[in-house]
């Protein structure tokens, strides 16, 4: 088996999903001839590649039209990558850029992918891979036909790779840009910038739903108990939707997948929706006025009631405690 | 302009999700279907840009057994000006789907294909990509905002990191986020409209495509969560739990 690893990054940083992806690929090679490689790309990669090869060798690709990942450039050069490499499986985390990137890149390969992988299984020859389908209610177990396979893991369902104690090898490629179409141009990207953890990689996550009526309250209750907890906030859609949180918080189907130690949701209903986002954390805790609000099949601790009355109580006897 | 959407029909997502006996798929018997949420979504946009620019002709567009005319109904009475099934009785995975809209697109050669960016049944995520890469067009997938220039795209798209926004020329295909817009309800005139337009149908077979899977599914389960659905009393009491579950950690 000879698998690449689509590392992801933010330019200085490897992303921690990539570490998830890396810890499924390598469960699945044991002998000599296997082999387990990260795929690298941008421009200015030292810092990044240096961080890489803390866990796996990685491949590098660089190059100045590789600056940005933008998916008709990045998907071309993978494809190119995993020919040339003869790589039998290309893995990413389910990221919004691997849903981008890779699923582009997984046609010009010949289509055999799997996304948002929760589980394997190897049965005789067979890969069987777990997904979750329809919100999260249903898992499917598939097989994907052909070679190579592309696959998706989300990253809470896999452990990170931790660091080795040696350094393994860089390899820069050369990557053949001679047909890599430049018709897409980034204008302007936006980000913004939270002194919290981000909602994907934090052990604890305190979401609030629509009982939260303005951002202010939004900040001052569930990013309150979200710094006593030393935890990142995430959010339902309706608050979304409504313009008090920004979309990269909407933790469910269309939004963030997590699975964190701890996830508190305040006045959150507990659609389906949402509860595909974050139904694999560890404990869920929820604070809601209606007795019979869906979330709390889905709590281990639950108690009702308004949450502008409970969470500066719950705050004050946190931070005292 | 010509704008092709396509459109799958998918369980109302409001819905409880049961799976059959032997675990072959989900009962389907008792389920309200709709147009999948995105896709709704991104027809909704195609008329938007009609609205703008009258030269603009929107074809909706399933891949399905004949159960699908009735999304295609739905489609025709929101607004869009044609709507074309192709015939199919299998469930196809995102690899056929692409191979089809492909031929499609060949045929009618639209400027623009906009599509949801996923199905809410299989949640994939994948079939746009596929389509934008089997015709070697450019993409911009997540869209919560798309203007339409007159030779020219700015899309603004949601990522992880947040929005990004990005220009490309036409031809493209641009999958849909939520946040675009809000999907117009079909109005009656439109539903009386919808009932006496044709929809033209198509097989696999014209369209030189065999279904060959990619994506093989072996069983399906219902996801369950074993939960300790313990309900407290009071802040304080809440508070000790949550002290016990960090110290877990
Ligand atoms: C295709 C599709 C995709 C979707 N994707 C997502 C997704 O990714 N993520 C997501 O979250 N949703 C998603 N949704 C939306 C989802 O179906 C729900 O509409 C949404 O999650 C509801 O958000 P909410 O729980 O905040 O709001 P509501 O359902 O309105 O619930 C608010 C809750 O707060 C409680 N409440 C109100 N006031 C108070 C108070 N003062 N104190 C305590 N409790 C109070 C109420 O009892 C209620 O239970 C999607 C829907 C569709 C159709």
């Amino acid at each position: 088996m000879n698998i690449l690893v689509y590392l992801e990054h933010d330019g200085s940083e490897v992303k921690k999903a990539s570490l998830s992806a890396l810890s499924f690929a390598q469960a699945l090679t044991h002998g000599p001839d296997d082999s387990v490689r990260f795929l690298l790309i941008g421009e200015n990669l030292d810092k990044v590649a240096s961080q890489a090869a803390k866990y796996a060798p990685t491949l590098v690709l660089e190059a100045m039209e590789l600056a940005h990942p933008i998916a008709e450039r990045y998907a071309l050069v993978i494809a190119d990558a995993v020919e040339s490499q003869q790589a039998d499986m290309l893995v990413a985390a389910s990221t919004s850029q691997a849903k981008d990137i890779i699923s582009r890149s997984a046609a010009l390969l010949g289509g055999a992918m799997a996304s948002d992988v929760v589980a394997h299984a190897r049965v005789g020859e067979e890969l069987q891979l777990d997904r979750p389908i329809y919100a999260g209610a249903v898992i499917a177990t598939v097989v994907l036909k052909g070679s190579p396979q592309i696959i998706t893991v989300q990253a809470s369902a896999y452990e990170a790779s931790p660091p080795s104690d040696s350094t393994f090898a860089v390899t820069p490629l050369s990557p053949n840009l001679d047909n890599v179409p430049q018709r897409v141009q980034i204008i302007d990207v936006e980000t913004k910038r939270s002194s919290r953890p981000d909602v994907t990689e934090a052990d604890v996550v305190v979401s609030g739903g629509r009982a939260l009526r303005t951002s202010e309250d939004f900040e001052q209750l569930v990013g309150g108990l979200a710094d006593a907890l030393h935890g990142a906030t995430g959010s339902s859609r309706a608050l979304v939707d409504g313009g008090i949180t920004p979309n990269e918080l909407q933790v469910g189907q269309t939004g963030k997948i997590i699975a964190p130690e701890v996830y508190v949701a305040l006045g959150i209903s507990g659609a389906v929706q949402h509860l595909a986002g974050m139904k694999n954390s560890k404990t869920v805790i929820a604070i809601n006025n209606d007795s019979e609000a869906p979330i709390f099949e889905e709590a281990d601790y639950g108690l009702v009631g308004d949450v502008y009355a409970i969470v500066p109580d719950l705050i004050e006897q946190l931070n005292s405690g | 302009m010509k704008i092709l959407v396509p459109a799958k029909r998918v369980p109302d997502t409001d819905q409880k999700i049961e799976v059959c006996e032997d675990h072959s798929g989900i009962e389907t018997g008792h389920l309200p279907f709709v147009v999948n949420p995105f896709d709704a979504i991104a027809l909704e946009e195609a008329i938007r840009i009609r609205e703008d620019r009258v030269d603009a002709e929107i074809v909706a567009v399933s891949v399905g057994d004949l159960e699908y005319e009735e999304q295609l109904r739905t489609a025709l009475a929101m607004g869009a000006d044609r709507a074309i099934r192709v015939d199919c009785i299998e469930s196809l995975d995102p690899w056929n789907t692409a191979c089809v809209l492909k031929a499609l697109v060949e045929q009618e050669s639209p400027d623009l294909v906009l599509m949801g960016k996923q199905a809410v049944d299989g949640d994939c995520n994948q079939t746009g990509q596929f389509l934008a890469a089997m015709l070697d067009w450019p993409q911009a997938t997540f869209a919560s905002r798309i203007k339409c220039l007159e030779d020219k795209l700015l899309v603004d798209r949601e990522t992880d990191a947040g929005i990004e926004t990005v220009e490309l020329p036409f031809p493209a295909v641009i999958t849909v986020d939520l946040r675009l817009n809000e999907p117009r309800y079909a109005s009656l005139p439109g539903i009386m409209k919808a009932k006496k337009k044709e929809i033209a149908e198509i097989s696999m077979g014209d369209l030189g495509v065999q279904n060959a899977e990619k994506m093989h599914t072996v069983s399906v389960r219902s996801a369950k969560t074993a939960r300790k659905r313990v309900m407290v009393s009071s802040s304080c009491e809440l508070a000790e739990k949550l002290r016990e579950s960090l110290k877990s950690t």
